[in-house]
């Protein structure tokens, strides 16, 4: 399993609020909230951005608020994966549940710049800025959690290994 | 090697007698909680379980507090579908605008006998963390942990590592719980507590009122922490035995204490006596700065409440700093009391008489203004000093506003002179 991407780079501690900001959070549907994705942050990412790209931050990304709106409307609006030295632990627990791609890696978090081109292997865990060639050993993804990844999140996950079960 | 009190508590709730750090187990729950912004989408991934009925439909709380009362039609379309889900399902804590028990989730849960000490407690809102200032364990979820929750009753965890904050003498008035917490979230940083619990011990825990307690584990999230969570003493049992009287009188609650040889990461000494009135700066609860320390700064609007500062005794505190003044020519004073007890109590005590001859609005309890929802949104450049919990970017309105972290009497007293300061100015 692999991503592949240009980067889009932010600073430490982005928060849920501007990823997806509270006056849209009055409905709850994928493609709403990606419209308005990291909008209080960079209100040109959701023009810019094309499926499989990458969001790349410092630490701490995915602070604050509790809601799963904001993995989902980074998921929804095309990202691949987002890489972090540290990932705040709510948001942390909802990217998995809903099948966002994240991988925590410090050095790749630094080392990567904006706008470079990506690559992300779930399966090794390697990282690779194809721009300038360098590259990063993160922690590999273990198999259930790719499968929650394919099955678009854990509770699409649950359903399958109920019927593969039976 | 001993566990400290979080450890102990879900060690139980796994059926382990004992547990460490990094350790993976799944735990029962004793309440699992939601509201109007983050149930929607548990109701439609509890359907995708194939699970029809919720595990205790006396174990699910739902409380529609967030836009409420409904600031636009998709806000009432959203209450309506939880609204009609706690029916189908005859959840028992279901709480509608108006009731008598009704009101922001985390200030009226403990109010209404739902948390006790020894609970495990998720729900589906960062600020759940509140309740460890009752001894409870309780932490932040997302939609899709809320609904496996409410099918299952159980939910996984990784025991967390602990800092231990070790608090000695008593807060100096005007100082309060509010402060405190600025102070010690400037301290170690809006990650300082990552993944980990901030466990609070010492003798001077036994002068903080249970609701400094209550703002104080209410902001363990702003550190990045799984929970925060204080000892039982008679202070917590006294809370218990007024507002969960049935519980309490059962002996249905249980004490933990951390282990003497348990391990902290860090152990961190405050003396509460030197914290002083505490102010957080835009954009991170982590810019903690001491009143008096910094330029003036000039405000827009004042909020007092939430599920940070919303109780009876910040309204008190509020109101001492009000009565018999007015709110500065130029300043919109915003007062939330965050429950209909709490509504009723200042009404019985003349406060909400002192907040409206100050020139103060009054609103129902709801979180509105502090997530930028309603009942006080901020214009491009505006600034204000609020009771609440985030000063993010954008957090109360517009990107180009700025939200100062204040306790209830720091926003009084700003109220008043029309820019940020202590209430003796």
């Amino acid at each position: 399993m692999k991503a592949k991407g240009k980067v889009f780079k932010y600073g430490a501690n982005v928060d849920t609020d501007v990823i997806i900001p509270a006056r849209y959070l009055n409905q709850s549907d994928p493609q709403e909230l990606a419209k308005h994705c990291m909008e209080d942050i960079d209100n040109t990412f959701v023009d810019r951005v094309s499926k499989g790209d990458m969001i790349v931050s410092g630490p701490n990304f995915g602070c604050g608020s509790s809601r799963e709106h904001a993995p989902v409307a980074i998921k929804a609006s095309g990202i691949s994966c987002v890489i972090a030295p540290s990932f705040a632990r709510i948001f942390f627990r909802n990217s998995i549940n809903i099948g966002l791609p994240i991988m925590e890696c410090a050095q790749a978090a630094e080392g990567i710049g904006d706008g470079h081109e990506v690559e992300a292997d779930f399966d090794t865990g390697l990282i690779t800025d194809l721009t300038t060639g360098e590259s990063w050993q993160a922690q590999p993804f273990p198999d259930f959690i790719k499968k929650i990844i394919e099955k678009d999140g854990l509770l699409g996950y649950i359903a399958d290994e109920n019927v593969q079960g039976r | 090697m001993g566990m400290t009190m979080t450890q102990k508590i879900l060690a139980n709730h796994a059926g382990l007698d004992h547990v460490n750090a990094g350790q993976l187990i799944e735990a029962d729950l004793d309440l699992v909680l939601g509201n109007d912004i983050t149930t929607p989408p548990a109701v439609k991934e509890f359907a995708k379980t194939g699970i029809n009925e919720v595990f205790d439909r006396n174990k699910v709380a739902i409380v529609p507090d967030h836009f409420t009362p409904n600031k636009d039609i998709k806000s009432a379309e959203q209450c309506k579908m939880i609204r009609e889900f706690a029916r189908d399902k005859g959840i028992v804590n279901y709480f509608e605008q108006g009731e008598p028990g009704m009101g922001i989730e985390h200030v009226i849960l403990p109010e209404n006998g739902l948390v006790v000490p020894g609970a495990a407690i998720i729900g589906a809102d960062s600020h759940t963390c509140t309740y460890g200032a009752l001894g409870a364990f309780a932490t932040g979820v997302g939609s899709t942990d809320m609904a496996c929750a409410m099918a299952t009753g159980k939910t996984w965890f990784r025991i967390p590592e602990a800092i231990s904050f070790v608090l000695k003498n008593s807060l100096r008035s005007p100082v309060s719980g509010k402060d405190l917490i600025l102070h010690i979230i400037g301290m170690i940083g809006v990650d300082g507590a990552l993944y980990k619990s901030m466990e609070f011990s010492g003798e001077g825990v036994a002068s903080l009122t249970m609701d400094d307690r209550f703002t104080i584990a209410n902001m363990a999230i702003e550190a990045g922490a799984k929970n925060g969570i204080f000892p039982v003493d008679e202070r917590t049992l006294d809370y218990i035995s007024e507002y969960a009287t049935e519980r309490y009188d059962a002996g249905d609650y249980k004490v933990y204490e951390a282990d003497d040889d348990a391990v902290y990461e860090r152990v961190i000494e405050i003396d509460l006596a030197e914290v002083k009135l505490t102010v957080a700066f835009p954009h991170l609860p982590e810019n903690a700065k001491v009143v008096g320390t910094f330029d003036r700064v000039n405000i827009d609007q004042a909020v007092i409440g939430s599920c940070t500062n919303g109780r009876v005794s910040d309204m008190r505190e509020a109101a001492r700093i009000l009565k018999g003044k007015r709110v500065a020519k130029g300043v919109r004073c915003i007062i939330l009391p965050g429950s209909q007890r709490v509504y009723l109590q200042c009404l019985r005590e003349g406060l909400l008489e002192i907040f409206v001859e100050a020139g103060a609005v009054v609103s129902a309890p709801t979180c509105g203004p502090c997530l930028g929802g309603h009942m006080g949104i901020l214009a491009s450049g505006e600034k204000c000093v609020s009771t609440t919990n985030r000063n993010f970017v954008g957090r109360m309105g517009h990107v180009d506003s700025e939200v100062y972290l204040a306790s209830p009497v720091v926003a009084a007293a700003s109220a008043i002179n029309g820019y940020i300061c202590a209430p003796d100015k």
